[in-house]
């Protein structure tokens, strides 16, 4: 994974930091309502805000029951230096469903609800049909962030388009407003673990869910902090997603790493409903020389064909 | 002055004064709280359940509530209409109906803004939008809009009452203690001298001007919340002038409604004559024939295209499952209307009652049809959702909320005139004066 050689000096420093907070949380031996501390003489090595190495006395360590290693308005400027792009090869998908499986999983969301949705696609009569997998595009125009009145779903500069969901009035006009309907509401209280529902709401997890705000596929900035993939490109078989960083110029699946630039032109990219002018961060390569006949994925889908692009 | 055609200014002030409720009154104020009653009760079920109690899902995710909302603020732009545009046309036939205009008005504009309320995911975060407001959202721009009509109109409504609140105080005897305390509160300030009603009159007429492209505004961005978005159906140019004509003939429409049954409840031949049916019936006419010209602009052009994306959507409306909405919509809203009034005998009181309720019924579904079938036709198709999903019917709470809000716009018109007098008292007096010094 190339891009993760460059983004791991950046993590460091955060990651430490959250080392802090998590490490003491996890494995504190005290008891935290013990007020009458006594040094254990055993010291600690710390990393402090500043970035110097201190040293503290382990029984001074005080457990952070959770505390958001991000603020909102860090959350709200995204990755330093990067440019998030996706790359969906048509010609790889069967409709097997481990990426939605994941991103379900990992974001806890409830049943009905899904932020991939793996359509039938099939362009005109005669046409081919083909399984589209789609996520939000994470549009450079996003219709959504314009017609959002309170700001709840924002731009950040890394590309990726997030939902404050402690802001979200609920009007819904984002939803009216998507064109490729990746939105999905929270119609009802969400059924969560007590742990997870308790949790301190993040945008870049989008979790935990909260009732009368809605959601979407986030692009998982939370993995690429650490340096990782989303959910679904290494979830997927067939290494139908790729994701990684424009300013780079390169793109994963985990397994093959391409020159995005090359891999668009070499397969013909394109993206979906190029004429509205929403500028996708999503490309798509197209449904040729099939990995796959269509018939193998049907199985699996249940949901009628439908004609439209 | 007494001439056998003109009547005293006594017989005026007593025809026109705030009655009590007979028994019909009684009843029709009892069944109009209890639906607001029911109503109220629903929202308390989806306020503590969430929006799922609606049908609304993913893709219908705006649904009678948003409809009710523009069929709201449709009406509401009667009040500009009937006060605004006529005062400065100089039509002067129209003053016993100013009143009624201008309360349907405020009172339709103030559940507007309650019906969206009742929309929110999260009503109790509607303060955000004062905190993180952002200008480039047409939200905003509605609720900026919305804001200023309503305040415009409740000054229209008040401005004018100052001379009648003068007679109201005076008539004490009459109308019981306890209301006289309020005309008293609104309107003590009041002595009626030549300063005061010069400024009265340049205070309304000025607010005439204003309310003109301040009413043309919030029916267009009402009308640019669904423009500016890219589904099928929506995406038009035409829409806001769509939207103005439409919302000017179901007001005119609502008027005519008005008219008739405070007339024959209040026994006011006198003041709404034969007359005021002729010309608003022509004016109905008029602005039907005009929203009929715009629909033939909204489907017939893309119709003649069938462009993939609006296909279905088109479709579903003319043959598909809307269809009979939608030719009823057409025909109970514009064209039996205007087979109606275009008669001279149908321009009568009781034909042109019933001409206007079609327009407003038909005008109430016609929004239901512009909001939710463009929204069952999504760019791509409706997959890995559950079967629920995509359809949509109301929900009994989403009924029992719209119909109660209805009747709340109601029940404030019926209050106002228990009240106040419905018909402007001290302008009826002095155009009979006028006309009887002729
Ligand atoms: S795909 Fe939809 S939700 Fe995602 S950024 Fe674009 S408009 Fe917004
Ligand atoms: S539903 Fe929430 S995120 Fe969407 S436009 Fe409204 S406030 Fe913004």
């Amino acid at each position: 994974m190339k891009n993760n050689d460059t983004s791991r000096r950046d993590f460091l420093a955060t990651a430490l930091l959250a080392g802090v907070a998590s490490g003491c949380s996890s494995n504190n031996p005290f008891d935290p309502g013990d007020n009458k501390k006594v040094p254990s003489g055993e010291m600690v090595k710390l990393l402090s805000v500043d970035g110097e190495i201190i040293e503290v006395d382990k029984a001074f360590l005080n457990p952070v029951p959770e505390v958001p290693t991000l603020t909102n308005s860090e959350e709200r400027i995204g990755i330093e230096g990067k440019k998030f792009v996706m790359v969906i090869d048509l010609s790889r998908c069967k409709n097997v469903g481990a990426c939605k499986v994941a991103c379900n999983h990992a974001h806890h969301l409830n049943p009905g609800q899904n932020w991939i949705k793996i359509h039938a696609m099939e362009d005109a009569e005669h046409t081919a049909p083909y399984w589209q997998p789609t996520t939000c595009m994470h549009c450079d125009e996003p219709p959504c962030v314009k017609v959002c009145p309170v700001d709840a779903t924002f731009k950040r500069k890394d590309g990726i388009v997030l939902i404050d969901n402690e802001r979200c009035i609920g009007c819904r006009f984002c939803m009216a407003a998507c064109p490729y309907s990746t939105r999905v509401f929270n119609w009802q209280e969400p059924i969560l673990e007590e742990k997870i529902a308790t949790q301190h709401y993040s945008c870049e997890t989008s979790v935990p869910q909260k009732i009368g705000t809605v959601s979407k596929c986030d692009f998982c900035p939370d993995m690429a902090r650490k340096g990782e993939l989303p959910h679904c490109v290494s979830a997927c078989p067939n290494g139908v997603y790729f994701f990684g960083d424009m300013n780079e110029d390169s793109v994963t699946n985990g397994a093959e790493t391409f020159r995005f630039s090359d891999l668009i032109k070499d397969k013909a990219g394109y993206r979906l409903m190029e004429d509205l002018g929403t500028k996708p961060r999503v490309y798509y390569l197209p449904p040729v020389n099939r990995n796959f006949p269509f018939e193998s994925g049907l199985e699996k889908d249940t949901t009628e064909k439908n004609n439209s692009k | 002055m007494e001439t056998s055609t003109t009547l005293t200014n006594e017989i005026i002030t007593n025809d026109l004064l705030p009655q009590k409720f007979g028994k019909r009154g009684m009843i029709w104020t009892g069944i109009l709280i209890a639906f607001c009653v029911v109503g109220a009760f629903a929202y308390y079920m989806q306020l503590k359940n969430g929006l799922s109690v609606t049908a609304m899902r993913d893709y219908v995710s705006w649904g009678i509530y948003i409809s009710n909302f523009v069929f709201f603020v449709a009406i509401s732009l009667v009040g500009s209409l009937i006060t605004a545009v006529f005062r400065l046309a100089n039509v002067k036939w129209s003053t016993p109906l100013t009143r009624i205009a201008e309360i349907i008005a405020v009172s339709a504009i103030f559940f507007a803004s309650l019906i969206i309320i009742v929309d929110m995911g999260r009503p109790e975060r509607l303060f955000n939008l004062f905190v993180y407001g952002r200008l480039q959202s047409p939200i905003m721009w509605d609720v900026i809009v919305i804001t200023t009509y309503f305040f415009i109109s409740l000054l229209l409504l008040f401005f004018p009452l100052l001379p009648d609140l003068k007679i109201l105080i005076s008539s004490k005897e009459v109308l019981g203690k306890s209301f006289s305390k309020l005309y008293r509160f609104l309107g003590s300030f009041w002595k009626g001298t030549r300063l005061q009603d010069k400024l009265n009159k340049r205070a309304v007429n000025i607010l005439c001007i204003i309310i003109i492209p301040v009413a043309f505004c919030i029916h267009t961005v009402t009308s640019w919340l669904f423009a500016t978005t890219y589904r099928p159906g929506w995406d038009s140019t035409n829409f806001g002038a769509y939207f103005i004509s439409g919302a000017f003939l179901v007001g005119a429409g609502g008027v005519l409604v008005a008219m008739y049954v405070f007339r024959k409840v209040y026994a006011l031949e006198k003041y709404i004559t034969t007359l005021h049916f002729d010309k608003m019936g022509r004016i109905v006419v008029l602005l039907a024939l005009l929203y009929l010209y715009f629909n033939v602009n909204e489907y017939l052009v893309p119709a003649f295209k069938m462009k993939k994306s609006e296909e279905a959507h088109l479709t579903g409306l003319f043959t598909g499952e809307y269809a009979p909405l939608f030719w009823f919509a057409i025909l109970a809203g514009m064209i039996i209307p205007i087979f109606i009034l275009i008669f001279k005998r149908g321009r009568n009181p009781l034909p042109a009652f019933i001409a206007g309720i079609l327009v407003v019924v038909g005008a109430w579904f016609k929004r239901f049809l512009i909001v939710t079938p463009t929204l069952l036709h999504p760019f791509l198709p409706m997959t890995d959702v559950p079967e629920s999903y995509k359809h949509y019917f109301p929900s009994w709470q989403e009924w029992a909320i719209a119909m109660g809000s209805l009747a709340g716009a109601l029940l404030v018109i019926t209050f106002f005139a228990r009240i106040f007098p419905i018909i402007p008292i001290q302008e009826t007096i002095n155009e009979q004066h006028e006309t009887g010094n002729k």
